[in-house]
């Protein structure tokens, strides 16, 4: 599988840009005002291909914070409330889809 | 178990302090991640899909009931109070910060464990049988050379820049539990003609993206050889392994490529230059390693004693113990293995306090050691017949004690897409719903011997080439889909299975897992022919033709 830190950015959808947090590998995503937040719902939502290359560069100078930069699908709800656009992403927001074990 | 010398503790010290250093420099920005990350690799140390990931070494798949118990407090401290046990008898922690890792290794490191190579072009943990030592069907303890391997590699410097990661496999018993025909370099001990034995020795087997079963390039190598031949063919490798495309670096692509019989001779030109030299195994070095593993002083006990008799009255104890319970070389002993594959769990998974317990009982019952399988699953490699009875309610209240050892339940899987940032599908969840499926033990045992393998991707993590069924994620579209395989198998016969038909949705594999059970149960020709042999006998046609009918 291609790693999406190697796929060539050409955006087909809204987007956002996100990581893995240093410290803890926590997943992040880069906001409007040049943060990092781990709540999807922050995130800036970009759609145009410009647009997503200017926040990916803005975001990957980060050195110390984030790791694993990369520009990942959404899907925006009628209610433009942000979704993550594909399982990988959804996996990476809301964690595993089975019951950790000792939790079930 | 193998006792370190200081010579071990020292060097796995070192390098926890050493590792205190690097991570404090990334944090503090002095080094990249650029930088950082071939550090941690060295280390076992992943970036997953939502965390890090720490993989832990269990050399030869043995542990003391005190570094189970240490694996429990990692996962109870730096985790998530869980661990999970992989298909190379490594276990892994899949929620560690970067910050905390340092103190969780120095933790491990003074149970003598660590992550050195499990990860890396380097040569990874050095895997053989879970029953080596106490087999009844073994020449000897295949661990005195996986642990004379072990010693020669770790660090070697020769080797730890390969071209992809080296991976190696032994087994000194007449049925091969260590699957060595798909590794790297794959060691069969056992007997020529004369009566003397040495090793068959298997190269170029492996899985992943481009999966071969090994090939013999010499069939008895004397054992005082073992180094000076290894150095050989990871010399030939490290020189003509491919380097420019990652996907073509293993050993077994150059296999493959310049032909068997051109590989053997190139290792026998080099070896012909090196052995009989440094390298050279004399007796009283092995006798020194062979020194360090201290075997149980076992009671003198008769087989099948009183209190087993009595308590095969229980039918539920008498299934398990005709299931996870082996023959063991010391008379009035026995092999147990402790299925890590309840009904709907996640397989190869174990809480902190199924560890701790597990300890316990492995200290009461099992002489302090604890076995980790290839097959995801843990043994208690020592124990007495008579106390059978009292392990198997314990193991029950564990939720250990499952009697699906070898059949359609005990599954092999990797974390696949829940946690994996190679994954393309998920693996876990899918196990879990075949095992609701075939949660009625009659069903299963009815079934008999019966391997599933799945992976999340193409990397076959899971193995999923040796199952007799084989379940391969892959991605299309955006949707998970599943290839399905059959035929395959591990072991002295190993074989890649052959794929059944097109992909099938997520939703459907457990169910094609039925369809072929079914189809197994009215095509085989009488109740002990396993599935394996049917399959064997009459191809994947009619098996496809029922899969397939209603889909």
């Amino acid at each position: 599988m291609t790693s999406p830190l190697q796929q060539k950015l050409k955006l087909a959808g809204p987007a956002v840009v996100t990581a893995n947090r240093l410290g803890d590998g926590a997943v992040i995503y880069r906001t409007g005002t040049g943060r990092w937040t781990t709540e999807l719902a922050a995130a800036a939502v970009v759609s145009t291909t410009p647009a997503a290359t200017e926040l990916l560069a803005a975001a990957a100078a980060d050195k110390l914070e984030a790791v694993d930069v990369y520009v990942a699908p959404v899907r925006l709800t009628a209610e433009r409330h942000v979704l993550p656009g594909n399982l990988r992403e959804r996996i990476r927001s809301g964690g595993p889809t089975v019951a950790l074990p000792g939790t079930g | 178990m193998y006792l370190y010398d200081d010579f071990d503790r020292t060097l796995v010290a070192e390098r926890v302090r050493e590792f205190r250093d690097q991570v404090g420099r990334r944090l503090s920005g002095e080094l990249t991640e650029e930088e950082f990350k071939p550090l941690r690799l060295m280390n076992g140390v992943y970036l997953q899909l939502h965390a890090y990931m720490l993989r832990i070494a269990i050399p030869y798949g043995t542990l003391s009931s005190d570094q189970l118990r240490t694996l429990a407090h990692v996962a109870r401290r730096y985790d998530r109070g869980y661990g999970h046990f992989t298909t190379r008898q490594n276990v892994q922690f899949n929620w560690i910060k970067l910050a905390e890792l340092p103190d969780a290794m120095a933790d491990l490191a003074r149970a003598g464990l660590h992550g050195m190579q499990t990860s890396g072009n380097c040569v990874r943990n050095i895997t053989t049988d879970q029953w080596a030592g106490v087999a009844p069907d073994e020449i000897e303890d295949a661990r005195v050379w996986a642990e004379l391997l072990r010693q020669h590699l770790t660090l070697h410097p020769e080797f730890s820049f390969l071209p992809r990661k080296f991976k190696i496999a032994l087994t000194a018993a007449a049925h091969d539990r260590a699957a060595v025909k798909v590794h790297d370099i794959g060691l069969r001990l056992h007997r020529n003609g004369a009566g003397e034995s040495g090793f068959e020795v298997i190269v170029g087997g492996g899985l992943g993206r481009t999966p071969f079963i090994g090939k013999v390039i010499k069939p008895f190598l004397g054992k005082r050889d073992l180094l000076s031949y290894v150095e050989a063919i990871m010399r030939v490798y490290n020189q003509y392994g491919r380097r420019d495309n990652i996907y073509k670096a293993r050993m077994k692509i150059l296999v493959h490529e310049i032909g068997v019989e051109k590989f053997a001779r190139e290792v026998e030109e080099e070896w012909q230059s090196i052995r009989d030299g440094a390298l050279t195994l004399e007796d009283a070095v092995v006798a020194g390693i062979a020194g360090r593993f201290r075997y149980p002083d076992y009671a003198t006990l008769a087989d099948d004693p009183p209190e087993l008799a009595a308590a095969r009255a229980d039918a539920r104890f008498r299934r398990w113990l005709g299931n996870s319970v082996a023959n063991h070389r010391v008379a009035g002993h026995a092999i147990v293995t402790l299925s890590l594959k309840p009904v709907g769990g996640p397989p190869g998974d174990a809480t902190a306090a199924q560890m701790d317990a597990i300890a316990d009982l492995a200290d009461r019952y099992s002489h302090g050691e604890i076995r980790v399988g290839h097959e995801q699953n843990l043994v208690l490699p020592h124990v007495a017949q008579r106390d059978l009875p009292t392990l198997w309610r314990a193991l029950d209240t564990l939720g250990v004690a499952t009697p699906n050892i070898g059949l359609v339940s005990d599954i092999i899987a990797c974390p696949g897409l829940d946690y994996c940032s190679l994954a393309n599908a998920r693996s876990i969840p899918v196990a879990e719903e075949i095992t609701r499926r075939f949660r009625d033990l009659d069903l299963a045992h009815g079934l008999g011997r019966l391997h599933i393998n799945i992976s999340g991707c193409i990397n076959a993590c899971g193995h999923h080439h040796i199952g007799h069924i084989g379940i391969l994620g892959v991605e299309k579209n955006g949707e998970e889909f599943y290839q399905v395989t059959i035929g395959g198998r591990a072991g002295e016969d190993a074989e890649l299975g052959k794929i059944l038909g097109p992909a099938v949705p997520y939703d459907d594999v457990a169910g094609v897992v039925e369809d072929i059970a079914a189809a197994y149960l009215e095509l085989r020709e009488r109740p002990d022919e396993i599935f394996i042999d049917t399959v064997g006998r009459l191809g994947v046609e009619p098996f496809k033709e029922r899969v397939y009918a209603a889909r």
